[in-house]
């Protein structure tokens, strides 16, 4: 994807320079520069749900994310905040695996992804998919055994029988045999989050699981992240409505194309905070985004 | 082989022909409905034959009639059934072009005796045959399709002409169309209406390979070289042309290569027309595949000329000095390849930047004056990024190493202008003076 | 609970079950095909037209609909089969939203045709070897498959422009390649065109066997990547997300379409071939809401139509069998969108009347419950002997006069209401039974919906007005629950002042 090259960070890393050159003595001008050995240090906590480590990402040369670093806490319920554009759903999709990502790297419970899939829960958002699709809301859940059914086996009754319990969790259980279509938007949200939960998952990345929905189910889907978060899991959620992210939440992450905060949602969510996401003094990191991408088409 | 009279009215009747399709062909490649060309020429063939059995006769008037009856009903009928059934449009498409096709087949067959068509004729058309069929026209004989498909030509022009801004504004925004009160849906059926007569017109003389060819291949390729509304009429136009020319070009040349003869021309034409829109994929300058390798590997070669800038600036900066050996073994680490790094190094030597002394590299003062604004960039970002990001001090020179190279000289000084006054980065370093030469060693200027 | 051990031999019979379904049956479908073939009488050459059709007598008629005919039989099998497998596979290419991928596949076989006719030809061959052309159709057909994803993969041009250049560039090169084929020396090229317009009569035993095969295999790749084919229609992302390959996956898509492609062009030929992967299974949508089903019903038509149109085309003489397949699959569509059980025209337009009818009648019987319950009916008489005048009910529903007495005729009909006199109506005790229904339910949901949903007491009649007619037995029963206190009586105070 992208070949410009990356610098090493250790390598051209000003301090590890500054490091280099004390070895050298400190008056034996001028004294020759010798490149240092590449870092192996990892100060990353290697068992965090989700760690996030310098991670950049491009659509077409467009910076989207840049420099992202981020240790998801364990049993959290994480708000993730920011504009449009911000990206968050982009944010989501790399950790995924789903985008490549131009540089970084993403853990998942201290392995790649990869390895880690049958950890993760994923709501993508409801219009993502075309709900005409000829398929019941049981048989959508039922997709989200089918990592663990496995290739070229059939659902079979006992994945049907756990699928309804999690439709049931969900409150969806009498509409199990309808079509997806005839679901109004609250429910077909409802029914993607009975399909993450199926996966049986230890983290959860959901996005927008909130939007459009009506209040009966936004409330129905507020408890069913408290009840995951009761048990331990990590849920991360990509949430537009500011008003209701301190009620929600216990931890944020202001997203505007890098992270510009995050942490417990008192000490983070704060109107400095949120002049600082929503607001114009970030100009400069969009004009700089752009100038990468037009200088890299022409 | 050998060029005669014959052949430049063949290729004058094709590009007629051609250039009456690329024209329209561009506002289906608008609308996103290029498909829609290839439906329509295939469903007017229930169209002709009913105007054959109705007229008896073979006349141009009745086939035109006939087809444009039939065009407007393949694209109504698949509106229908897009909006009756809830069909995804390109399926609801396949069924209706389909299913008249078939009609069209079982027409030509079953009244064979009376209808003087052959699908094979509607297919490949007979235009090695057209110079053959004149009129004579200001005292001179004249192919009869060339005077045919100039009209038509002619007439497609000028609704272009006469609509253009209509036209420009129904296919990129129906919705906005019918707020400034023009007909978007009565737009589409005229188009269509014109797709379907020009597409007849065409069948007789060029046969619908070519016309299909040509109503979606010169735009798609005209598209990808321009993103201007009028240059992609003109050139997509153009570009319809050129194929029949190089086509029938092709057809009595490319297969004497191989031992044949000579081969069918409108075949040849479309894969003329192919072998342009492939160049124009590979070739064109914004958004072909090649030119954009070649940019980014230009971009690639500056962004290691401004590492090794940087790299020289630091090493000095420090009272120190690298050998060429040490500094392209650091590239090569950083870039994976080492003839990167060899490449940057010569050119900066050919523009005086770097100089090789006897104890290792050194900056020209040019040098030092380029690599003094990038540090400056580079510091100042790190410093802008400090106050207003969420990001670990230790992670802050990542994230400039890849802005710096991409930051303009207006850029710079706004990120001056909002870190006001402050002289060092993070780290506590120098942020270099824009334009004056910093000069840490005082050696070498 | 059932444990590990026992859970994965469960699964291992039932992975066992179904291959040996599978494998089951592409064996009727073979054992069909070889009873075409080899049994019954002895080959006769029939006299084929030149559109492809046979010509017969009248009173073969019995002999080709009882397929007693050894060739029509293997015609009639062929087409069949084939149409089981295009519409199976084609199912999940109108779903993946590529239904039209199809065509520019069918068309992209053109050129290796030709070169596989030319290589056979000049290598000395026999240059018509049928699976020698069907090779090379099969290749250059992927070529064009990959030649529209690449295209739109590498430059900025949508889907339908892609689909066309790879169609119309590849037919024409097809298109020269036999123009040059035509003027060669060695071999008869004749026949080489029927692939554009198919000529199924020309269809040999073997030839059925091919397609016997070829549908085998896609029967058997479709029912065992069911699941997978489903889940990377519906939801790419999470596909991937869960870690299937999907490029794999498409791919595998990809060539079973192509191989049904490729065997099908001598039966409808390329032009044509792209309808029997689009109609049967847009057709199919309109009977069936369940992916399972639908992929049968479109295997289904998908046969029908092969087996009709290859029968009607050899009865009739003059009737080019391609063209009447995709006839018969035209009417099976036409059918579908009319009468289809699931999203047919005709059912969603009597869902759509029964529903307002049934909303008209519940409206007249609120009104009429709420005007006694306010008490401007005859003053103390008992519930049953209300009368109410016309007046006040068009007056509260913003009826028209005639739109009312409609109303009124219908409810009369269901014996819920009845006339006194020219201006009055009166509820039956069938009628007030319903109303109370009605009327509960309704403020049930108006109550749930302030309570719950935050909506200002003024908005909720207009919500409820749309929701409380399709409010289910359960849902109902759930509101009760939710709102115990409200519910205990059984008809709860309306929570906003009547109008």
């Amino acid at each position: 994807m992208n070949s410009e090259p990356q610098t090493d960070e250790a390598a051209f890393r000003e301090g590890s320079g500054a490091a280099a050159v004390a070895d050298a003595g400190p008056s034996a001008a001028p004294a020759t520069f010798r490149p240092p050995t590449p870092a192996t240090g990892e100060e990353h906590p290697a068992d965090a749900p989700l760690s996030i480590h310098d991670m950049t990402v491009a659509y077409h040369r467009t910076p989207v994310l840049w420099d992202v670093d981020f240790d998801a806490p364990e049993g959290r319920l994480i708000g993730i905040v920011g504009p449009n554009g911000a990206g968050k759903s982009t944010l989501l999709k790399a950790v995924l695996d789903l985008i490549p990502i131009v540089s970084g790297r993403v853990t998942v419970y201290g392995q790649p992804y990869r390895k880690q899939r049958h950890l993760v829960g994923y709501v993508p958002q409801r219009e993502s998919v075309d709900w005409d699709f000829p398929v019941s809301a049981v048989d959508v859940v039922c997709m989200g055994r089918y990592a663990r059914i496995g290739w070229c086996r059939p659902v079979t009754r006992r994945h049907k029988a756990a699928a309804m319990e999690c439709l049931d969790r969900v409150g969806m259980a009498d509409y199990a045999r309808r079509q997806i279509s005839q679901l109004s938007g609250g429910q077909q949200q409802r029914v993607f989050l009975a399909r993450a939960l199926a996966q049986q998952a230890k983290l959860y990345l959901m996005d927008e699981p909130l939007s459009g929905v009506d209040a009966a189910t936004e409330q129905a889907i507020i408890a069913i992240l408290h009840e995951l978060r009761a048990g331990g899991k990590t849920v991360l959620v990509v949430h537009h409505d500011l008003q209701t992210v301190p009620q929600y939440f216990d931890y944020v992450l202001l997203l505007n194309m890098r992270i510009v905060a995050h942490g417990p949602t008192a000490d983070v969510f704060t109107k400095e905070n949120l002049r600082k996401t929503y607001g114009g003094r970030l100009t400069l990191l969009d004009q700089a985004a752009h100038a990468m991408a037009r200088r890299g088409r022409e | 082989m050998h060029w005669t009279s014959l052949d430049t009215s063949i290729v004058i009747v094709a590009a007629l022909g051609a250039m009456a399709c690329a024209l329209l062909g561009s506002f289906l490649l608008l609308r996103r409905m290029s498909m829609m060309g290839d439906a329509i020429s295939h469903a007017v063939l229930p169209g002709l034959v009913a105007a054959f059995l109705i007229s008896g006769s073979r006349s141009a008037m009745a086939m035109l009639i006939g087809a444009a009856v039939v065009g407007i009903l393949t694209a109504a009928f698949t509106q229908w059934v897009h909006q009756l059934g809830k069909v995804e449009e390109s399926a609801s498409m396949g069924v209706v072009f389909t299913a008249l096709f078939a009609v069209g087949l079982v027409m030509i067959v079953r009244f064979a005796d009376s209808v003087d068509l052959d699908p094979e004729c509607v297919l490949y058309g007979a235009i090695e045959l057209t110079p053959l069929d004149t009129v004579t026209l200001l005292g001179k004989p004249v192919a009869r399709s060339a005077v045919v498909l100039a009209a038509v030509l002619l007439l497609d022009v000028a609704f272009v002409l006469a609509f253009y801004k209509e036209l420009r504004i129904s296919s990129f925004d129906p919705a906005l169309a019918t707020t400034l009160g023009i007909h978007a849906r009565l737009m589409h059926y005229v188009l269509m209406t014109l797709v379907a007569m020009t597409t007849v017109a065409c069948f007789e003389s060029i046969g619908s390979i070519l016309v299909i060819a040509m109503l979606i291949v010169p735009p798609a390729a005209a598209h990808l070289l321009t993103d201007r509304y009028g240059v992609l009429l003109l050139l997509s136009t153009l570009l319809g042309a050129a194929s029949a020319g190089l086509g029938h070009l092709g057809a009595i040349w490319a297969p004497t290569w191989w031992g044949f003869e000579d081969t069918n021309t409108a075949g040849m034409m479309a894969v003329a027309a192919g072998l342009l829109f492939a160049a124009a994929v590979l070739f064109s300058p914004r958004h072909g595949i090649i030119s954009r390798a070649l940019q980014r590997l230009r971009l690639t070669l500056r962004i290691t000329i401004e590492d090794v800038l940087g790299l020289l600036y630091r090493v000095e900066e420090q009272g120190l000095i690298i050998r060429p050996g040490a500094a392209i073994e650091l590239l090569r680490r950083t870039t994976g390849s080492g003839w990167l790094g060899r490449l940057a190094m010569a050119e900066l030597r050919r523009r005086r930047c770097i100089a090789t002394m006897a104890d290792g590299l050194r900056l020209t003062g040019a040098g030092r004056r380029a690599a003094a604004s990038l540090i400056r960039s580079h510091r100042l970002w790190e410093a802008y990024t400090a106050r207003h990001v969420a990001l670990p001090t230790d992670h802050l020179h990542h994230s400039a190493e890849r802005a710096e190279h991409f930051i303009s000289r207006p850029m710079r000084e706004a990120l001056a202008g909002d870190l006001d006054g402050v002289r060092t980065d993070p780290q506590g370093r120098t942020i270099p003076n824009g334009g004056t030469a910093l000069d840490p060693t005082k050696a070498g200027a | 609970m059932i444990s590990a051990g026992e859970a994965s031999s469960l699964r291992r019979r039932f992975r066992v079950r179904r291959v040996l379904g599978a494998l089951l049956a592409a064996g009727v479908m073979l054992l069909l095909a070889h009873s075409a073939a080899m049994a019954g009488d002895a080959p006769s050459t029939p006299s084929a037209s030149f559109d492809g059709a046979i010509e017969v007598s009248d009173h073969d008629l019995v002999r080709i609909l009882t397929l007693r005919d050894y060739n029509t039989r293997v015609v009639v099998l062929g087409t069949a089969l084939l149409g089981l497998a295009a519409g199976t596979v084609g199912v999940f290419m109108l779903l993946r939203k590529r239904a039209l991928l199809g065509d520019a596949l069918s068309h992209a076989t053109l050129p290796g045709i030709g070169i596989a006719f030319i290589v056979m030809a000049r290598s000395g061959g026999n240059g018509k070897w049928l699976p020698g052309l069907l090779l090379g159709a099969a290749i250059s057909g992927a070529i064009g498959v990959a030649g529209v994803l690449l295209i739109r993969r590498w430059t900025r041009l949508k889907e339908d422009a892609a689909l066309g250049v790879v169609l119309s560039v590849f037919f024409g090169l097809g298109v020269a390649i036999l123009g040059v084929i035509q003027k060669m020396d060695t071999g008869n090229a004749a026949g080489l065109s029927s692939f554009i317009y198919g000529k199924t009569a020309s269809m040999l035993a073997a030839d059925t066997w091919l397609i016997a095969g070829a549908a085998g295999v896609v029967a058997v790749g479709c029912l065992l990547l069911f699941k997978e084919f489903g889940l990377l229609c519906f939801d790419l992302e999470f596909a991937g997300a869960q870690g299937w390959p999907t490029l794999l996956l498409d791919t595998l898509m990809l060539t079973l379409v192509i191989l049904v492609t490729v065997i099908g062009l001598q039966a409808v030929g390329l032009i044509l071939m792209i309808a029997l992967l689009v109609i049967p299974p847009a057709a199919a949508r309109f009977w069936t809401q369940r992916l399972s089903q639908m992929v049968l019903i479109s295997a289904g038509i998908g046969a029908a139509s092969g087996f009709v149109g290859s029968v009607v085309s050899a009865t009739q003489p003059n009737l080019p069998a391609g063209a009447i397949i995709v006839l018969a699959a035209s009417a099976c569509f036409l059918i579908s969108l009319t009468f289809g059980r699931a999203r047919g025209v005709v059912f969603q337009f009597i869902e759509r009347v029964r529903l307002e009818r049934k909303t008209r009648c519940q409206h007249l019987l609120r009104a009429v419950f709420e005007w006694v319950e306010e008490g401007r009916g005859n003053g103390g008489v008992g519930a049953t002997e209300s009368k109410i005048p016309f007046s006040g009910l068009v007056r509260q529903r913003s009826w028209s006069r005639h739109r009312l007495d409609r109303i009124i005729v219908r409810a009369e009909r269901d014996g819920l209401i009845e006339r006194v006199g020219d201006t009055h109506v009166r509820l039956t005790s069938a009628g007030w039974d319903e109303a109370r229904r009605v009327v509960r339910n309704h403020r049930l949901w108006e109550l749930y919906l302030i309570t719950h949903a935050d909506i200002a007491p003024s908005h909720v009649d207009r919500d409820a007005d749309e929701l409380e007619h399709v409010l289910g037995q359960t849902m109902v029963r759930k509101l009760e629950g939710l709102l115990a206190e409200q519910a205990a009586a059984t008809v709860p105070p309306s929570p906003h002042a009547l109008a």
